[in-house]
């Protein structure tokens, strides 16, 4: 049975909680689910950060996340996969996205969620602008993020 | 027509977001954004041809040498922007 897959891009905040706990009455099967939270942090780059703008492409970044989501379900034995993303004006401390997946076991559900969140970085056509007391930013790629996206293509 | 779109720090040095744009003949991808380039003139060459550019074609990247050899349809959606930095 394929997973099930939600994925949203959305301006409004999200609970982590009721995601959790719509994947555990989802079957009795699950035994593990793993979530990561991206969060907005005051300092990048040694800048103060006093507001973070998302942008993205309306379409194609659910669409991307869907088929990334996709990609997990055939490495890895999953029961849901649940992403929520958020873009607009962003402060210090809120929740940027969620990435949760249900598993019968922990070893899968751990690799799936990271290996969301890595493609995810790289993949899905969202983009950063910074508002620091010194002026408005671009966030630039981190070839960081691409290395650690690659890892999962040399691993197969 | 083709719709062409613009995103983030390449829609503001373009100042511009979305266009329309005629396709009379077979065209690819690369042919397309060198028409963009000598059409629109100004700093169009520098933002488009930029070793990191990501363009897509029906919200799909194209890529390297992909980018000769995939074809643009009227009714297409074209996008322009830099490396994601999302999450």
């Amino acid at each position: 049975m394929p997973a099930t897959i939600s994925v949203s891009v959305q301006h409004d905040d999200f609970d982590l909680g009721e995601i959790v706990k719509a994947m555990r009455l989802q079957t009795a099967q699950v035994g593990a689910i793993a979530s990561f939270v991206g969060c907005v942090r005051d300092i990048n780059d040694q800048q103060t950060v006093a507001t973070l703008e998302l942008e993205h492409y309306p379409g194609m970044t659910e669409q991307s996340i869907r088929s990334i989501c996709e990609q997990a379900d055939e490495r890895w034995q999953l029961f849901a996969a649940t992403v929520v993303h958020r873009v607009g004006k962003l402060a210090p401390t809120e929740q940027i996205v969620v990435v949760t997946v249900s598993s019968m076991h922990r070893g899968d559900a751990f690799a799936a969620c990271e290996f969301i969140m890595d493609y995810l970085k790289t993949r899905a056509p969202f983009w950063k602008k910074e508002l620091t007391p010194a002026g408005e930013r671009w966030v630039d790629a981190r070839c960081s993020d691409q290395q650690a996206a690659e890892r999962w293509s040399q691993d197969s | 027509m083709i719709k062409i779109l613009f995103f983030a720090r390449i829609r503001e040095q373009l100042g511009v977001d979305c266009l329309e744009w005629p396709v009379d003949a077979a065209l690819s991808l690369a042919q397309l954004r060198q028409q963009l380039v000598e059409q629109r003139g100004g700093n169009w060459r520098a933002v488009l041809m930029a070793d990191n550019i990501l363009i897509a074609l029906n919200q799909t990247v194209v890529a390297g040498q992909r980018l000769e050899h995939t074809t643009v349809n009227a009714g297409d959606e074209v996008a322009f922007f830099p490396p994601v930095t999302g999450g």
